[in-house]
Order: C-alpha cells, then sequence, then structure tokens
C-alpha cells in the first residue's frame, strides 16, 4: 500500500467528473492546462477514462442522475484512488441544498480527500490545494 | 438488413463543460440518426428561485451557466425592471454593456479554443485560452472574481467601474484586438482548417427557422436576428455596431460570425468606456409590486430569457429560464445526420452547447445496440481526420 503511495505523489493523472456543476470550476480546470498554469509542467494531466486516473475530481452537486453515475466511476478507479472535491457546491452544496433535485453531498457518495472550497476557485487554489494533498500523502509513505 | 451501430458519447466527457448524452446512430461511417438525452444538470433553479427573495435570486440564476454569468442575472435584471417599471441610471446601464461585452469575448474565446482541440490543433485551444487570460484578469479587477462577477443587482449594478481601471481595460482591449487578428490570419486562411470545416454540419436558413436556433447558430445560417438590435436593453442603442450575419450555415461560418463578434464587441466596450456618464450607478428599489414582466439577453450563445410573476410579497411566484443550448442542442438532430462520425464531434460542439447543462454523447450499433465508442474515442478520430487532410495537403504542394 505505502508504494502504491508513494508512487501516486510523483504524477497525478486526473479524471473529471462534473456532476451538474454551472461549469465555471470546470472551466478553471482545464484553465489549469493552459499556458498561464500548465500544470503539465508537474506531470498532472486529465485523461479521457478513469481506468486510467490516479485521482477522480468531483465538480458540483451530485443530483439523482450523476449521483448512480458517480457511484459507477469511483467502483471502476484502480485503487488507491484520491477523490477532490472542487468548488463550493461539491464541498457543501450551498444554495442547492434546498434543492428537491439534490438529494446528498459529494461526501456521502465517494470518499474525499481533498477540499477546495471558493466559487469557483481560482486556480491558483487548486494548484495550492494539491500540493498540500501531496506533501500529505508523503508523510503517510 | 443495414448495420446500424451506437456511439455514446457522454456523460462523463473529458472537455466540455456541461454534463449532456448524445446517442449517434450511425451505419458504416454515416450518421443517420441521433439521440439527445439531457437532464444530467437539473438542479431545479426554477423551484429554488421562488424560495428566495427578490435580491438572492440574482445570485441563484448566476450559478445556472458559469460561462453566462452575466446574461442571467441580466435578464433577470430586466425581467424585474420591466416588473416594477424601474428606471436605470445611465451609468449602470453603460457598466452593465461592458460586463456583458467582456463575457462575450471571453466566451467565444473558449469556444474557439475548445473547437480548435476538437479538430486536433492544441495550438489553437492554448492560445486562444492564452489570450482570455487577461480579460479575466479585467474582471477581477473590477469584480474581485475571475467568474461569476455578481455586477447585477435590480435597479443598477452593485460595483463602479473606477477611472483607474479604465485605462487598463483599454490596454487589455488593444491586446485582445491584436491577437483577434491573428486568430482571424491563422484560422481563416489555412487550408486545412477550411477544408474541415467548410460544408460540414451545414444548417440551412429554412431548418435555422423551423429548429427555433437563436444566437450565432442562427447568424451563421443567414437569419438576421439578434435582442440587442431588435428588441434593445442596457446600452446597446447608444452605440454603432453591427450584427453578423453569414450565409453559409456550415461550421466556418459558425466560427467565422465569432470570430467577427470578438471585434463588434471590442468596439462596443470601447465606445461604451469613452461615453461612461457620470453619476448615481443604482435607483432605490424599495418595493416590488404584483405583475409579470419578461426580460430578453442576447446571450454568448443566443437569446436568453427570463419572466418572472410577483404576487406583491419579496419573492417571485413563478420564474421561468429559457436558454439558448437548449434550442441549439436540438438543431443537432438535423445538423450531424447525414454527416460522417468523425465531423459529429466537431458539429455537436459548433453550437456551443452549454455542456454543464448537456455533456453526454455515444455512437451506438443499430443492429446490436452496442455502444462502441467513448466521447474521447470519437474526438480523436476527428483529430485523426485533420492529420489526414493536413498529409494531403502538404503532399499537393
Amino acid at each position: 500500500m505505502d508504494f502504491k503511495l508513494k508512487a501516486l505523489t510523483k504524477s497525478l493523472w486526473v479524471f473529471h467528473a462534473a456532476c451538474s456543476p454551472c461549469n465555471n470550476c470546470d472551466i478553471e480546470i482545464l484553465d489549469l492546462l493552459t499556458p498561464r498554469h500548465d500544470v503539465e509542467r508537474f506531470g498532472i494531466v486529465l485523461v479521457g477514462s478513469i481506468r486510467h486516473a490516479d485521482v477522480l475530481l468531483v465538480t458540483g452537486v451530485p443530483n439523482y442522475k450523476t449521483k448512480e453515475r458517480l457511484k459507477k466511476l469511483y467502483s471502476q478507479t484502480p485503487q488507491p484512488c484520491l477523490v477532490v472535491a472542487v468548488g463550493n457546491c461539491a464541498c457543501g452544496r450551498i444554495m442547492f441544498r434546498e434543492s428537491y433535485n439534490s438529494p446528498c453531498n459529494v461526501d456521502e457518495i465517494v470518499p474525499v480527500s481533498l477540499y477546495i472550497p471558493g466559487c469557483p476557485p481560482k486556480p491558483e487554489a487548486i494548484i495550492d490545494g494539491v500540493v498540500k494533498l501531496i506533501s500529505k500523502l508523503k508523510t503517510k509513505c | 438488413m443495414s448495420h446500424k451501430v451506437i456511439i455514446p458519447i457522454g456523460p462523463y466527457h473529458p472537455l466540455q463543460e456541461e454534463p449532456e448524452f448524445f446517442r449517434l446512430y450511425v451505419e458504416g461511417e454515416r450518421v443517420v440518426d441521433i439521440d439527445i438525452v439531457i437532464g444530467y444538470n437539473h438542479r431545479g433553479i426554477e423551484e429554488l428561485s421562488e424560495h428566495k427573495h427578490f435580491d438572492q435570486v440574482a445570485f441563484l440564476v448566476e450559478r445556472i451557466c458559469g460561462i453566462c454569468s452575466t446574461s442571467h442575472p441580466f435578464a433577470y435584471v430586466n425581467a424585474m425592471e420591466d416588473l416594477a417599471k424601474i428606471e436605470v441610471p445611465e451609468r449602470a446601464l453603460y457598466i452593465r454593456t461592458i460586463i456583458a461585452e467582456m463575457e462575450r469575448i471571453h466566451s467565444h474565446l473558449l469556444w474557439l479554443g475548445l473547437a480548435g482541440h476538437f479538430i486536433g490543433y492544441n495550438t489553437v485551444w492554448m492560445w486562444a485560452w492564452r489570450y482570455r487570460e487577461p480579460i479575466l484578469d479585467c474582471f477581477e479587477m473590477i469584480c474581485g472574481n475571475r467568474n461569476h462577477y455578481a455586477m447585477m443587482k435590480i435597479g443598477g449594478v452593485r460595483r463602479d467601474i473606477e477611472e483607474q481601471h479604465i485605462s487598463f481595460l483599454k490596454k487589455t482591449l488593444d491586446e485582445i484586438a491584436k491577437a483577434v487578428d491573428m486568430f482571424k490570419g491563422a484560422i481563416m486562411d489555412d487550408p486545412v482548417i477550411k477544408a474541415r470545416l467548410k460544408g460540414i454540419g451545414v444548417l440551412t436558413k429554412k431548418q435555422a427557422i423551423e429548429w427555433s436556433v437563436v444566437g450565432p447558430t442562427a447568424r451563421a445560417s443567414g437569419v438576421n436576428i439578434d435582442v440587442r438590435r431588435d428588441d434593445p436593453y442596457g446600452a446597446y442603442d447608444r452605440v454603432s455596431w453591427n450584427v453578423i450575419v453569414e450565409k453559409d450555415g456550415d461550421i466556418f461560418a459558425k466560427t467565422k460570425v465569432r470570430i467577427l463578434e470578438l471585434y463588434e464587441s471590442i468596439s462596443i466596450i470601447r465606445q461604451c468606456l469613452d461615453k461612461l456618464p457620470k453619476g448615481e450607478i443604482e435607483a432605490v428599489v424599495k418595493e416590488i409590486p404584483s405583475g409579470e414582466g419578461i426580460g430578453r439577453v442576447e446571450a454568448p450563445r443566443g437569446e436568453c430569457f427570463h419572466y418572472v410573476r410577483s404576487d406583491g410579497t419579496n419573492r417571485p411566484i413563478r420564474h421561468k429560464v429559457r436558454a439558448p443550448s437548449y434550442m441549439n442542442v436540438a438543431s443537432n438532430k438535423v445538423s450531424a445526420v447525414g454527416g460522417t462520425i468523425s465531423d459529429a464531434a466537431i458539429t455537436l460542439a459548433a453550437v456551443d452547447p452549454c455542456y454543464c447543462c448537456t455533456e453526454r454523447v455515444a455512437v451506438i450499433d443499430k443492429s446490436t445496440d452496442k455502444k462502441i465508442m467513448n466521447g474521447w474515442q470519437l474526438i480523436e478520430l476527428s483529430q485523426k481526420k485533420t492529420e489526414i487532410i493536413k498529409k494531403i495537403f502538404s503532399k499537393n504542394k
């Protein structure tokens, strides 16, 4: 297990699951890949399939339709896998808490390792969060 | 018996921002039918809005979409001002127009980048998003946030554009104008992009009217509509600008409309900054009477419509929202059918759907109903086609 965790601290491959967000966190995540921030420098790549991913990035408030999809996605992820909740919606549903189509928080569906609040969080904040996550992983292994 | 294959695209699509699910039915390489499944982004905004008071709703509707995060509140405040007959100060109208046009620039550049990625021009993606950053910096300077500007308020705007911001804004616009010149040259004159986009995903004028498409999608098909001109709001009737209309209806025309609209947006912002009158930025609103009001705004993707009914309390009793992508996404049913699968990714993306609301596509074998491809593979296929065309062009030279 320790060896696998150590491997995770090197280069994170990220799969992005949008659970009915408003797009903004998603755009900021894509923004990270473009020239100003360019997280590919650190080995962070967005991948097209969950089976290649080390990190499951969740944005938005899960609704009844996406809740099942998220569960399925998590069960297909190779373990160990880190789940990162980006944005206020994924961290705690904010103003959508009372919505009839919002059954639960993200962390009630999958175990979340990192919360990045903000509406949307700035790209710098997302990078900072990932750095903290990696340094925490390093202390574990 | 014909051999039909179903290709699913979505819902967890690696690039587009909104979740929607397309099911493409293909025979060989031809797309013969398409199913569009939406609802992955349903958050019950209209119902939530009935539980919030009028001032809070502006923040709620802002979160319908992150890219059009000014269009929705703008349409909402227009509806409220129509309902309560509020006179908005001149300066507020100009500021609203500036913010709305800045949003159009960032949204069109964003689309341009994604379209570039879909046809395998990742350079276009990186460029477009690089030149989009200064606009986000301007937003951050004016409103304190890169997205979700929270500028709209019933009766005016929440923040002023200060004197020291104007020079920075003008400098940024000059930079962006140069970048748009470069894009225009690089995209319009590139033979490969032309071969890839001309005559693909055609939506004729008749079809555009039948499917009630709006915004750049309609204007690229020769339908001359633009809410900014037809039913002026904000300060659009106080500045001079043109509605860009193209005839062809293919993806190249859609790209052209969006690129040329960038120039118009830059010119509108410059005129507004020059004419910006002094004075109050908001009117005092004490009470919302009972009644109903409508607000229309030309969002980057087309007409955004809000209807609000009030019974004299502090909450709306009905709030109806119609976003432009709702009309545009359905038109894929005619524009993508008949084309090849490798063109499907760019055709579906060409209407600039708000994928946060619409993120899913699949290709399915019609005889077996098996899924054979996901969205990612579809983009790869599209990129491969561009590579092949590139090779053909370099051989001919």
